[in-house]
């Protein structure tokens, strides 16, 4: 059985492959290395030239925000532009928590992200589980729904949706966004795309061994798919922790918001504080450049897997 | 949207007769049941409510009556409502095509083995996942009318009167695009990356020996062969752009005046804000039906392409 596994998880890679080489690169580079040694040598270096003034391009956004928390307000916007500033300005990363409850709103977007994650992996493994491996009438139709609903855009039903939570008198609690967000189809379906790699065999030979349904889950299932658990556990914390919208609709009260909310509410009160809006803006990106730098390969699997298989 | 076919789970033992049967629906469901009831509660019920809210009339203060189509025909005569449509599809014009070209281009600046390309990658995808408040607002001051860095760049570059960005109600919608942009290339950067090296080797060997020039093997080999990716990029972009919502509303929130105002800004505006439930509802139908529309005929496109 554990062979059997392991074979498998070295011989089935993840659908999306990740971004590997591929042959067609290796073969380039090897026939060029073979006689081409010289020409190659150059064109690498026009090229990673090329790349590198891109991506700084790209990236000046980010220079710039990190610049600007480390600034003086009426240094953020000067005439000729600063790079650099002329004196960094540490104290911006130590008054912006008292400046706003910088402290609670990581804190909220903490728990919500954590939470929602952790239900969206738990009940998204389950169900697509009983999607690919277990046989039943009235199983397609049902994942047709679900796969309906995804084509379906979210602001199309949000009206309805906050109705109900007004009902339950759920509005301006962490639970309405749990409840909505927990239970997406989105999880089910990026889940159930990586069960459908698993040969089914494996399950028929567990079944033999005499483990029940939930035991192959648990013990086949659950193992082989930790590079699938991992993309849909760091895009649900991603998307939770930078989500505008369901906390703008949902929590009202100061105390209950995320860093999102927190920061938007501080740009549009003091909108001339550029410095401290920046500093904010750095410590609310830098969990994600944290999650992103440790999962950044499970994060790309899974948009080319759920990318190319939707 | 996934065109696969739902393969066949294993079927039950030979000896599994009725009994057996009702016994994998017992489990298959208990496996979908925690996921299903809140699906069902939060996402399914919602959709299904929205399509019948859209003929009626309910707001916070009266209670739901059937008005049949007076709530589009109301839309109709809303100046608002084809405001926000037209920028909605603006937004999309621009949103798609400069998204996907400069997407595919970079894709295949990366599709190289060179020590380091990960890298690359990586920094390109990075803005996709920033909080998009953090965007927005850097970008908003990057687009500052008078001391922002790119009109100090406009002007050094000589253009004397650079646009008012977001402060004008000719520019904003362009601010708000290049931010998308920039936002979402990386993304789609990744979905070419994947389609290009599922590109057989042979297709280029082949192309290769026919003496074809790199030109004519981009034109002749690797764009006919992204189609299918180039297809599912275009849906996906297009159905993206018609849902465009945070962005506009942390970066402009629909102004100055109504110059960005777009459809799922008006159905929260209407909904949420107000109260009008019917009304809203029968907004988001009509979004529902334009993204759907567009999906579809992308598919038939698709199809009479292959044939």
């Amino acid at each position: 059985m554990t062979n059997m596994a392991e074979d498998l998880k070295a011989e089935a890679p993840f659908i999306g492959r990740g971004l590997a080489p591929t042959p067609e690169d290796r073969r380039r580079s090897q026939r060029k290395r073979s006689t081409r040694e010289q020409n190659k040598r150059t064109t690498d270096v026009v090229i990673y030239a090329v790349l590198a003034v891109l991506v700084l391009a790209l990236l000046v956004p980010f220079i710039w925000m990190l610049s600007s928390s480390l600034k003086e307000n009426n240094q953020v916007l000067t005439v000729p532009i600063q790079w650099i500033p002329s004196e960094f300005v540490w104290s911006n990363y130590t008054e912006i928590w008292t400046r706003i409850p910088m402290m609670g709103y990581l804190q909220n977007s903490l728990y919500l992200a954590v939470i929602i994650t952790c239900l969206q992996v738990l009940t998204g493994s389950l169900a697509a589980y009983g999607f690919s491996k277990v046989r039943f009438p009235g199983r397609d139709v049902l994942f047709l729904a679900y796969i309906g609903t995804i084509a379906v855009p979210w602001q199309a039903y949000m009206v309805p949706q906050y109705i109900m939570m007004q009902q339950l008198g759920l509005t301006n609690s962490f639970n309405a966004l749990i409840l909505l967000q927990a239970f997406g189809a989105f999880g089910v379906f990026l889940m159930r795309q990586y069960y459908m790699t698993i040969p089914d065999e494996l399950c028929e030979a567990a079944r033999i061994d005499g483990l029940s349904e939930y035991g192959i889950w648990a013990r086949v299932i659950l193992p082989l798919s930790k590079p699938a658990l991992a993309s849909l556990a760091l895009l649900t914390f991603v998307n939770t922790w930078n989500d505008y919208m369901g906390p703008f609709i949902y929590l009202t009260s100061n105390r209950l918001w995320t860093v999102q909310l927190g920061l938007r509410s501080f740009v549009g009160q003091f909108d001339a504080e550029y410095a401290m809006i920046m500093t904010g803006s750095v410590i609310s990106v830098i969990p994600i450049l944290i999650i992103f730098l440790v999962g950044q390969r499970y994060f790309i699997q899974g948009i080319a897997t759920s990318g190319m298989k939707g | 949207m996934t065109t696969e076919t739902l393969k066949r789970a294993p079927a039950v033992h030979s000896r599994g007769n009725r009994k057996q049967a009702r016994r994998n629906t017992l489990i298959g469901w208990t496996f979908i049941l925690p996921n299903f009831l809140g699906f069902l509660a939060f996402t399914l019920i919602p959709v299904l409510a929205a399509f019948a809210l859209s003929f009626m009339e309910w707001t916070s203060f009266s209670a739901p009556r059937w008005v049949g189509l007076a709530n589009f025909q109301r839309m109709m005569q809303s100046d608002t409502f084809w405001v926000a449509l037209r920028n909605t599809v603006v937004y999309a014009l621009g949103h798609v095509p400069l998204t996907m070209a400069l997407a595919l281009v970079l894709a295949l600046l990366l599709n190289r083995k060179l020590k380091g390309i990960g890298f690359f990658r990586v920094a390109i995808f990075f803005p996709y996942i920033t909080s998009l408040v953090a965007v927005a607002v850097v970008w908003n001051m990057l687009f500052s009318p008078d001391t922002g860095p790119i009109n100090q760049l406009l002007h050094a570059v000589g253009i004397a009167e650079a646009p008012g960005w977001t402060s004008s109600s000719d520019w904003a919608m362009p601010a708000v695009i290049i931010t998308s942009v920039w936002r979402d290339m990386g993304y789609y950067m990744i979905l070419y990356l994947a389609g290009l090296q599922a590109i057989p080797t042979e297709l280029y060997e082949a192309a290769e020996v026919d003496g074809a020039s790199p030109w004519q093997r981009f034109w002749n080999v690797t764009l006919p062969s992204l189609r299918p990716t180039t297809f599912f990029v275009v849906v996906m972009l297009t159905v993206s752009s018609f849902k465009v919502f945070d962005l506009i509303v942390v970066m402009t929130n629909g102004g100055p005046g109504r110059a960005t105002t777009v459809l799922s800004q008006l159905i929260y505006q209407e909904g949420i804000g107000e109260g009008k439930f019917g009304y809203s509802s029968a907004i988001s139908l009509v979004l529902f039906v334009i993204v759907l529309t567009v999906t579809v005929l992308q598919f038939k496109l698709q199809q009479r392409r292959e044939r």
